[in-house]
């Protein structure tokens, strides 16, 4: 048993979190976040150069051959510096599907750093002669990323994956107004789209199910970072800020807030690192694993998020202060694929009726 | 990072289920649960057991009759005796407290006179540190020692003292220099239990039980060669005592609430004489799958502090949260153990469901917040001590 990161991992931790910092601190982040598109084109570029895109991707289909472990941590730095990018959309949804297609072209455009990805769910799309019909509801990212990876017949013994070239023709997506203006939702309206077949039954079921357990296991780790940027926000304001004669942190009123907020982030860290060594062993729990780790990391982000914002008082009530971007996100990974309560009704099927 | 037992833990886990298996009572798994203290007896005759096999202070050094096995056997032994309902070694507050502390503070004499007996159960401690006006604040202290030749004699009260009614020595925290006050003056004795003027009265508690005691003082000469550490320097010794309450707690705590956790999922899938399962219910299905996150939770957030442990000889500071949020979730989960049983909840002793096992967790329950360190003065130490807030005082 050793529950630690290697000393590469510590690296890559570093690198990352020193990358946001200086390239996208938060205030360049809410700059962005408050125009269009959302998020810079440019830094994509850079994200690919130091490695973000493609980690767990073996090396003989051109990826680093490293773990999702590796990955975990670019996903908890990604969430704590709240980078705006379809790094989520590209990596943890896209790219297990890429890589189970046969043809390569399409996850080397992507590893190559050339086109980015997302993936639509439970769209009832329905397929005729390679051209799609349906509407993919809420798709992250969809009005910045290039391909769109969207599932025709889900939930049959026939799923396929298709894919559409969403950088050839915008028109068929529709920006949503969302919450979180980091992480944009889009819809894509298919109407006789023409789309290239991925993957077809015989791969699909499984390469969606990992997919889908990336995500999970990606928005656990996303959502550590993101507490832990909550935490670090409402003790260093606790320990500067001064209302009669002392710093607000000395009182226990507010200690015992900050220190619940810590006990809360910690227990979802340690799911959230279990969970994506069970993702990247492949382990038996790993479904298990993620359900427990997505539900307790998206609570403990809002919870962090929350008391944060009491923490500091009116300023953290403010648009200008960043705190509002870190609890939008929070509620973006409480929302997505399934909301805390819906994956523990999963894991109560598992203990009370098998 | 990797989940998995080593080849080592793997042997050792093995090993330790097969000899659980051969050792428990016959019938120990079909046994219906019981409220209230365990049978001192069986702990006793237990602990023989486990010392003659060797897994009483597994991780004590070889040279004090320990096993000097690494820190992942031990938690391996607390998860794997949890699962197994085992009973627990009688001498709790020897093994995780007395016992440690005289090995890092004790004189030759002290240790080759207590440290064997504690491992095998001759020899059982309780614990002589709150006092009537000394709970979190133990610095108060007021129990006095006073240099009498080559004696202390003792006299005050202490309280909270679980094992007093059977043990026979006591750590004990009193104050030698008159007049000191706060961390200073204090020394820390070993006590002889069956001296003259130690006198221990049950306390009872709200489960009815008096699984705690008061120990009250008067005259009671300690010979000064049964002093732990240097006179005047007992609150470092105490210190050293409170460190070792809380190493590897958080296994212990965890394996016992995957117990209740496997006992309440039973319960929830038991139906009713209508046929109906407590367990359909789509909220207390809620509450029993939190419950079971976070005791995956708790148990890898031990792993993680253990990784420290053995990597660095430090525990990882995230280790600070599990007795805290053990006993908070501990509460919950006997609070729904009542709401799963129904009306029949207030029916405890003979006519309650396992003769009132669950009225009994549940209330025992509310201590748990109380007892090694309030929940008040866990969230002080993690807001300044981890996190780095200023002081309170």
């Amino acid at each position: 048993m050793d529950f630690a990161f290697s000393d590469e991992q510590q690296m890559l931790r570093a690198a990352t979190r020193d990358f946001l910092a200086a390239r996208l601190p938060v205030e360049r982040v809410a700059e962005l976040a408050d125009a269009d598109p959302g998020w810079d084109p440019a830094s994509w570029r850079q994200v690919v150069d130091l490695g973000w895109v493609g980690l767990s991707i073996a090396e003989d289909r051109g990826g680093a051959g490293m773990t999702f472990v590796d990955e975990a941590v670019v996903f908890e730095e990604a969430g704590r510096g709240l980078y705006p990018g379809p790094l989520f959309s590209t990596v943890a949804l896209a790219l297990p599907l890429l890589d189970a297609a046969e043809d390569r072209a399409p996850l080397g455009a992507v590893l190559a750093g050339d086109r980015t990805a997302t993936v639509g769910r439970g769209a009832g799309v329905t397929v005729d002669g390679g051209r799609l019909t349906g509407t993919a509801r809420l798709v992250p990212d969809a009005a910045i990323a290039d391909d769109l990876l969207v599932v025709s017949d889900e939930g049959t013994d026939n799923p396929a994956v298709w894919r559409v070239d969403l950088a050839a023709d915008r028109s068929v997506v529709r920006p949503c107004s969302t919450m979180d203006r980091t992480r944009r939702y889009g819809d894509v309206v298919l109407d006789g789209t023409p789309a290239t077949s991925l993957l077809t039954a015989d791969r699909a079921a499984d390469a969606l199910a990992v997919s889908r357990l990336r995500g999970q296991a990606a928005l656990a780790c996303e959502a550590v970072g993101v507490a832990q940027r909550c935490l670090d926000i409402a003790a260093e304001h606790a320990t500067q800020r001064h209302q009669f004669g002392r710093p607000i942190g000395s009182y226990q009123g507010v200690s015992h807030r900050v220190a619940n907020i810590y006990v809360s982030l910690e227990l979802a860290r340690s799911l959230a690192y279990w969970a994506a060594w069970c993702v990247s062993v492949g382990d038996e729990q790993a479904e298990s694993a993620c359900a427990a780790a997505k539900s307790a990391g998206a609570e403990a982000a809002v919870f962090a998020a929350e008391n944060a914002i009491q923490a500091m008082g009116g300023i953290g009530f403010t648009w200008d202060h960043p705190l509002h971007r870190f609890y939008k996100r929070a509620q973006w990974i409480a929302s997505y694929d399934g909301f805390p309560r819906e994956h523990r009704a999963r894991l109560a099927a598992a203990l009370l009726d098998a | 990072m990797d989940f998995r037992d080593s080849p080592d833990e793997a042997s050792f886990r093995a090993e330790l289920r097969a000899w659980l298996a051969e050792n428990l009572p016959v019938g120990w798994a079909d046994r219906a649960p019981e409220a209230g203290r365990g049978d001192e007896d069986l702990s006793r005759e237990w602990s023989r057991k486990l010392h003659a096999a060797g897994y009483a202070g597994l991780t004590w050094p070889k040279e004090y009759g320990g096993g000097g096995a690494p820190y992942p056997h031990q938690a391996i032994f607390l998860e794997e005796t949890a699962r197994a309902d085992a009973p627990t070694h009688i001498g709790v507050i020897g093994l995780g407290m007395a016992g440690p502390t005289i090995i890092v503070h004790g004189t030759d004499a002290q240790k080759a006179q207590h440290l064997e007996r504690i491992l095998s159960g001759e020899t059982v401690f309780c614990q002589g540190f709150s006092e009537p006006g000394a709970g979190s604040d133990l610095a108060s202290v007021r129990t006095r020692a006073d240099l009498d030749g080559d004696h202390f004699v003792v006299n005050g009260q202490k309280v909270w003292s679980s094992y007093a009614h059977i043990a026979d020595w006591c750590i004990l925290v009193t104050r030698s220099e008159p007049g000191s006050e706060k961390h200073r003056g204090l020394t820390y004795l070993l006590v002889d239990m069956h001296s003259p003027g130690v006198e221990v009265r049950p306390l009872r508690q709200i489960t009815g039980d008096p699984e705690f005691n008061e120990i009250f003082f008067t005259d009671v000469r300690v010979p000064v060669e049964n002093v732990l550490g240097e006179v005047g320097g007992g609150w470092g010794v105490a210190m050293t005592t409170l460190l070792h309450e809380r190493g590897t707690l958080g296994f212990a705590l965890t394996a016992r609430l995957e117990v209740l956790l496997t006992k309440i999922i039973a319960l929830a899938r038991t139906p009713d004489e209508a046929g109906r399962r407590p367990g359909d219910d789509p909220v207390l299905r809620d509450r029993i799958a939190q419950h079971w996150v976070e005791l995956q939770a708790l148990r890898f957030t031990n792993y993680r502090s253990l990784t420290s442990l053995v990597k660095t000889g430090v525990p990882g500071p995230e280790g600070s949260v599990a007795k805290l949020h053990w006993s908070e979730s501990n509460q919950r989960l006997t609070s729904l153990a009542l709401e799963l049983i129904g009306p029949a909840a207030q029916l405890d002793g003979a006519e309650g469901v396992w003769s009132g096992f669950w009225q009994y967790q549940q209330l025992r329950s509310r201590g748990n917040t109380i007892e090694a360190g309030t929940s008040e003065i866990l969230r002080n130490i993690i807001a300044e001590r981890v996190v780095g807030l200023p002081k309170s005082r």
